[in-house]
Formats: structure tokens, sequence, C-alpha cells
């Protein structure tokens, strides 16, 4: 039988030797991503801010900016045009109208009385008022502020709570740099994201958790080995399955980028992407942490609480 | 871990063969699914409204105007009748939401109190001295008021949009104040928000010949605009008696038609409607009679001849459209209050179709490559897991079907993550299986040991993701929801497939071959 090893077994990468360059790079995403969230901030979608958008197509190739000239000359404040995926398919948004909740259902029809006999099909109609966006808003910021305390408690429970915080600085590492990332390239920010950002902090645990659980048993094993290389030894054991699931993760959501419509492809990049630093933080963030602010390190059942011996 | 009772082979086999046939109907062409015979699963999935196209409406109704409105008019009426009967004067007037009664001869003072309390059990009244008397409604009758509103409101939109003529509308109630409109497969939502967004309040006046739209408006009348247009782009104004001489209430039919080749509504009064109505036109003959919908005068025609059948005809400028959306609006009846645009999805059959297309494109390319990357880094066994991962898929379809969840275009996505990570809880046992082959254990000691240990960093590892799945579901409206309910599906359903289904086949495999070494 022919099997390709995708990590050789005895493959033993010294990577907590690396960590204050890693720490430094990770340090750097996380600062470079608050920095960008305060100056730059976020594209937020109509979900969030209200507003309204209309995915439309056209009778033959979009005259965009015959379109434009129709919308913009409503006095609706600020529009934004631009192909979606195909030629004859058009993405507009308008900014959230003042004057309360009615205001918006009545610009939907403006724009859809001025678009006139250029639109062959309105594919998505959607409009989002000043009410229900502040909702959205809080919702979504509540269940990404619980997902984060529930994996807290549950990682603290099953495990020691310095493994809770180095799961939690992770999976916060991995959070910010993806809102990072879209602050970066301007990517609109909307209740899909949200969505994508909760699977990364889960996808990101789920990676993080498995190396700790390797920790945690050769933590019983090797009582005398130093913590650095029983760090070590762990990565290193569970690096093969960390390549393989990353792997087939990372392949099955590149075929939805690639092949799933234009709606989710937002949701998909932040995923690609969600992977890779998922992966990353599990190897240089999270076990690094441990290593700093100390584990316990008899598990024989005793008590006492050993800081760490070995800080190197 | 490798005894596997026979009970447990025939549940594994059993669940697997569940699976298979509850998702069969999901991808037969529908006009197998009738040939089918009773017994057999026949369902499908229930796809949301993005992938099937439709109108999404979130609106709430105003029940803060609705319950001024009532405050102002029945409730005010019934608190001067109570000044009436007690023989006194005075004065009844809203401040805020309550309602303040000035009682001018102070000794009838209590017995207007009585009176109030006795008719309105709905308010709780507070002496103000100085013959003043404030009522406030209770929290309960505020909330009964309320839901009364709602449930009445949802009544005449299902009315109106069962006029329609569309299929299976979803409608329904979202917290207190609140009413959500699914209508599948309608994708321009325009003429479904005229008809549902029209109070549709119609009512019967007289218009006061005598009085001058331009000159002094007597109390008892109102200037009420119309739709026909004056010389100077202005509406054409009437000038109409205030009181009401009859109301869309005493309707029973409407219908859309033509008289001399216009579009024209005729309508049909209940008795009382009709009696009341054959009055005023014998009385007022030669006089102009106002048709008022909205506060708005759509017609009014001089009476030729008294009219006793208790039928008539609206004459407007009508088109065909709006003659017959009038027609459907005054047999729903008119809404109790208005209503306010939240929010709205909509989408078109076009993208829908695409959005299904595509998730299922991207899915099988998606499997297609995992399957390869497994066989590829675990030969045999990975081809255990590929079969796996199949039965997985056909779990969650078939879960999806018999749960009736909704499908959305993100719960495609979570179907697709779920293919990528699925093969997770095999891998983590694999990679045990060769670590304990390396350390020199037998083939049986070596998988034995490889499910055994791995089983705990499964748990561990599906339990955290499973948190953050469960809380998009709890937290994630629409869509979302959809996303979370396949993950968690997913989650539940891969650990089966990978932990029962995976060593089922290499138990056999085991058992069958007795293999000395593991070609892992």
């Amino acid at each position: 039988m022919m099997m390709i090893r995708i990590v050789p077994s005895d493959t033993n990468i010294q990577f907590i030797n690396k960590r204050f360059i890693a720490m430094a790079l990770s340090a750097f995403l996380v600062v470079a991503s608050l920095g960008l969230y305060m100056t730059k901030g976020l594209n937020l979608g109509i979900d969030f801010l209200g507003g309204i958008m209309l995915e439309v197509k056209t009778k033959g190739a979009a005259d965009i900016g015959d379109l434009r000239s129709r919308v913009s000359g409503l006095g609706l404040g600020d529009v934004s045009l631009q192909e979606f995926g195909e030629p004859d398919v058009v993405l507009i948004r308008v900014q959230r109208q003042e004057g309360g909740d009615n205001a918006q259902q009545a610009a939907v029809t403006k724009v859809k009385d001025a678009l006139g006999d250029t639109v062959a099909e309105y594919r998505r109609t959607e409009f989002v008022g000043p009410t229900v966006g502040a909702e959205l808003q809080e919702s979504a910021f509540l269940a990404v502020v619980a997902a984060i305390g529930a994996i807290l408690v549950y990682v603290w429970f099953r495990f020691e709570w310095q493994f809770g915080v180095g799961a939690v600085v992770a999976l916060a590492h991995d959070v910010i740099s993806t809102i990072g990332l879209f602050s970066l390239l301007a990517l609109d920010f909307n209740l899909s994201t949200v969505a994508a950002l909760l699977t990364i902090a889960g996808y990101s645990i789920n990676d993080t958790v498995v190396v700790f659980d390797r920790i945690r048993e050769n933590l019983r094993r090797y009582k005398k080995m130093p913590l650095v290389e029983l760090l070590n030894v762990s990565i290193n054991e569970t690096l093969s399955r960390t390549v393989i699931t990353s792997g087939t993760t990372f392949v099955a959501v590149l075929a939805l980028y690639v092949f799933g419509t234009e709606v989710i492809r937002g949701f998909s990049f932040a995923m690609l992407f969600g992977i890779l630093i998922g992966t990353w933080s599990s190897i240089f963030v999270a076990s690094p942490f441990l290593l700093w602010i100390g584990v316990k390190r008899d598990w024989t059942g005793a008590v006492k609480t050993n800081p760490a011996t070995s800080k190197a | 871990m490798l005894e596997f009772p026979t009970w447990k082979r025939i549940l594994v086999i059993a669940i697997c063969v569940f699976g298979v046939l509850y998702a069969a109907p999901n991808f037969m062409p529908a006009g197998w699914l009738q040939g089918l015979p009773e017994w057999a699963p026949g369902k499908r999935m229930n796809l949301g409204l993005d992938l099937r196209g439709g109108a999404h409406l979130l609106m709430q109704v105003d029940t803060q105007g609705y319950l001024k409105e009532v405050l102002e008019n029945s409730d005010r009426t019934q608190f001067r009748s109570a000044l009436t009967a007690a023989k006194t004067h005075g004065t009844v007037d809203v401040v805020g939401d309550a309602l303040v009664v000035q009682v001018r001869d102070r000794d009838k003072f209590d017995d207007v109190r009585s009176r109030i309390r006795r008719e309105n059990p709905d308010f709780s009244l507070e002496d103000l001295g100085d013959g003043k008397l404030r009522a406030t409604l209770t929290e309960q009758a505020l909330r009964d008021r309320l839901g009364t509103l709602v449930q009445q409101s949802i009544s005449v939109i299902r009315r109106r949009i069962d006029e329609m003529g569309t299929t299976e509308p979803l409608i329904q109630q979202q917290g207190s104040e609140r009413i959500l409109i699914q209508v599948p497969g309608l994708s321009d939502t325009k003429r479904l928000k005229e008809i549902i967004g029209k109070t549709a309040k119609m009512t019967f006046h007289m218009v006061d010949m005598s009085c001058d739209p331009n000159g002094k408006i007597p109390l008892s009348d109102k200037l009420v605009p119309s739709d026909d247009v004056r010389s100077d782009g202005k509406p054409f104004m009437y000038c109409i008696e205030k009181r009401i001489r009859l109301t869309g209430q005493n309707l029973v039919d409407a219908q859309p038609t033509f008289q001399d080749g216009q579009p024209v509504v005729s309508f049909r009064f209940d008795s009382r409607g009709a009696s009341v109505f054959g009055k005023i036109t014998s009385d007022n003959v030669g006089k102009l009679f106002a048709i008022v919908l909205d506060d708005k005068v759509i017609t009014a025609p001089r009476i030729e001849s008294p009219i006793l059948g208790g039928s008539g005809i609206i004459r407007g400028s009508f088109t065909v459209q709006s003659a017959k959306d009038l027609a459907i609006l005054l047999r729903a009846g008119a809404l109790p209050a208005s209503m306010i645009y939240l929010e709205e999805r909509s989408v078109g059959p076009g993208l829908g179709q695409d959005s299904v297309d595509a998730g299922e494109t991207a899915s099988l390319i998606g499997m297609a490559l995992v399957v390869i990357y497994m066989f590829a880094a675990y030969g045999l066994f990975g081809l255990m897991a590929n079969v796996a991962l199949i039965f997985n898929v056909a779990l969650i379809l078939a879960l999806l079907t018999v749960l009736q969840a909704t499908l959305t275009l993100p719960g495609i996505a979570g179907i697709a993550l779920t293919i990528g990570m699925a093969v997770d809880a095999n891998v983590l046992i694999f990679e045990r299986m060769r670590e304990e082959v390396r350390n020199g254990r037998s083939p049986f000691n070596a998988v034995d040991a490889g499910y055994r240990r791995a089983l705990t960093t499964i748990i561990d590892s599906n339990l955290t993701t499973l948190i953050a799945a469960v809380l998009l579901f709890a937290f994630g409206s629409g869509p979302i929801r959809g996303f979370g309910v396949t993950l968690t599906i997913g989650i539940v359903t891969s650990m089966f497939t990978a932990i029962m289904v995976t060593r089922f086949m290499v138990v056999v495999w085991l058992r069958s071959r007795r293999p000395q070494t593991l070609p892992i």
C-alpha cells in the first residue's frame, strides 16, 4: 500500500525554541489588527448598520455607469455599485436612510422604480432598519463573548486554569487577526462573518485541545522532562494529525470558496484564513503560553501546584 | 475496544441504513417520489427562503399609535358617558398615556368615580384632588389589548395574503409586537408590501355641499384630499362630514369588475349596512357621497336615486391591478393599526437555484478532495474512513430531513465544513495506531489502544466545537441559525461514524484477515 507520510514519524522540530520569533510575529499580528480596527475600522454590512442591498440581474451586460446615475440621482446618500460574480449581476448598496424604520422600505421602492426595466430579475432585496441592525449587532457580540466564555469554562473544567487561559489567548489571537484581515482588506463584515468567527473559534480550540491533551498525557508520563522539551515532544507527536486535519478542512473549505456562490465567498475566505491561523496558534501561541504562565507538573493526584521549573 | 457484540453491529448497520434511506429522497427526481409506496420515506429537506427563493419581511405593529387612538376615541367616549350618566359636566383629556377626568360638580365626584370603575375595569384610578381623576391602563389590560391587537393584525394579514393566492405563506408572531411573514416563491415584494402595508380603513361620509374647501371649515366637517389632481398640481380637496355613516366592517363582499370598459370595484353590504345605506341614499338624493380609504377620498359620486339592494360600485382612477388589490383589502378587512417595516430579505428564484447548485458542486468536490487526501495518507484505513464519511453525509441529510430543519445557504457551508472536519476523529485514531505500532504493539493491541487513547481527545475536541455550534444556533438569526443546525448535527454524526462505523469495519477486517502487520 502506498501511503504518503505527510509528516515523517521521526519529525522533531524545535517549535518551542523558536517561540520568541513566533510570539513576536503573533504579537505584531494582534497589535496590527487592533490598530487597524481602531483606525480604519470595519466595513460593516447592512446587517449591523442598517441600509439597503439589492442584487440585480440586468438585461445583458450591466452598464454600471447608467445604473449608478439612476440610483445616485435619488438623493439617498451613499450609494455603491459593484459587479457581483457575473457581468450581468450587480450589487447595489444604499446607506441607511434617516427617518426610522419605515424610511428604508420607502427608499427600496424608489430605487426599484428608478432602475425600471433595466433589471431582468431582482436576485436579492434586503433592507435592515436601524432597530433590527442594533439588535443584530448586540446578539452577534453576545454570541462571540458567550462562545469564548463557554469554551474557557470547558477547558478550565477539563484541564487546569493555565490551559484554559492558554486556549483562550490562542483563540482571541485567531479571532482578532481575522477581524484585522477584514479591516485591512475592507471586506464586508456581516452576520455570516460572525458565524465564520465563531466557527474559527471552535476550530482553533479543537486544534489547541488536541495538543493540550497530549501535553497533559506527557506531563503524567514524563515527570522529570523539562517543560520546553515536553511541549516540543507533544507538538511533534500531534503534528501529523494537525497537518492532516488542517489539510482536509482546508481543501473542503477551498472547494466552497472556489465553487460556492458569491454570497458565501466572504464566509469561506474568513474560514480559510481561520484554519491557517488556528493551526499556527495552537502550535506557536497556546503551547508557549503554557510555558510562560507555568503548569502544574504533578498530575498523580497531589494537590500541590508547582510553577514551571524550567523556564528557559 | 475490539469486542463488538451482535446487537451493536445491528444497531450500527440499522443507523446507517436509516441514513441512506431518509437521505435518498433528496436526490430523486420529483416524479419518483409520487411513485413511492406509502410507507417509504418520501420527505425532502426543508429548504430555506435563501435557497428556494421567496420573501421574508419582519414588521412591527404600531402599538403606540393604536393605544393612543383607542384611548382618545373609545375610552374617552366611555368616560364621557359616565359623566352624563351621573348628570354632571366635566372634561376628559388625554394626558400622556392616561385619561384625566375633571368633574365640575364636586358632589357628583364619587358617583362618577364609581361608575367609571364599574364600567372600565381596564383602568386603575387615582384621585388627584380638586375633582380630578387620573385613569391609567392596568398592566394586565395593556398586555391584553396588545395581545388582541397583534392577533387581529395577524389574522387580517393572513386573510390578505391568502386572497393574493400565494402558496404556504408563514405568518407568525415574533416577540410581543412583531410579525414575521415568509412567502416562498415570491421575489418581487412590491405588491406584497402594498397589500399588507395598507391599513385599508374604509369609511362612508356625506360631502358637505354648503362648505367651501377653500374657506372656513365648520367644526363638524373635515378636509380630505383625493386622488384627483387640480390644475395647480395639488390634490383636489373634499369637505366631508366628520360623522361616519358606514364603515368597511359592514361589507360582506368586494370584487373587481368592469363598467363601461373601466376597472371598478363592486361591493355588497351586510343587512344592517344595506338598510343604513338605503336610508342614506333615499334621504340625500342629488347630494355627494364620499368613500374614504385611509384618509383619502377615492370617489365621491352623486346619489342619483336611492340604492336599496345593499350593493354598489366604487369608481375611481383604478387600473386592473389596483381594482383587484382594493377588492382584496376590502374583503380581508382593515388592519387595526399601521405597520412598520423593520427588515426585508427576499431572494429571487434564480439566485436560490444558483446557490443550491453551487453548494452541491462545492460539497461534492470538497468531499472528493478529502477522500483522495485520506486515501493517500492512510491507505486501507483511509478507505474505511472515507466509507464512514459518506455515511456521515447521508446521516446529516437524513437528520435534516427527518427533523425538517431548515437548510440554508450557510447550512450548506456547514455541511461542506463538516466534511472537512469529520475525518478528524479518524485522523486522531489512526495517528494513535501508528504510534502504537511504532512502539512495537501487535496489530490487535495497536488498534485497541489507538481507539481507547484517542477517545478522550476526540470527545474533548468535539465538545468544544459543539459549544460554538450550539451558540451559533442559540444566538444566530435566520440563515446563521441554519449554519448552527448543520454544524451541530454534523459534529454529532461525525463522532458516531468515526468511532462506531470505522471501528466496525476495522474490527471485521482484523478478525477475518488476522494481519501480522497493520498497513497504516
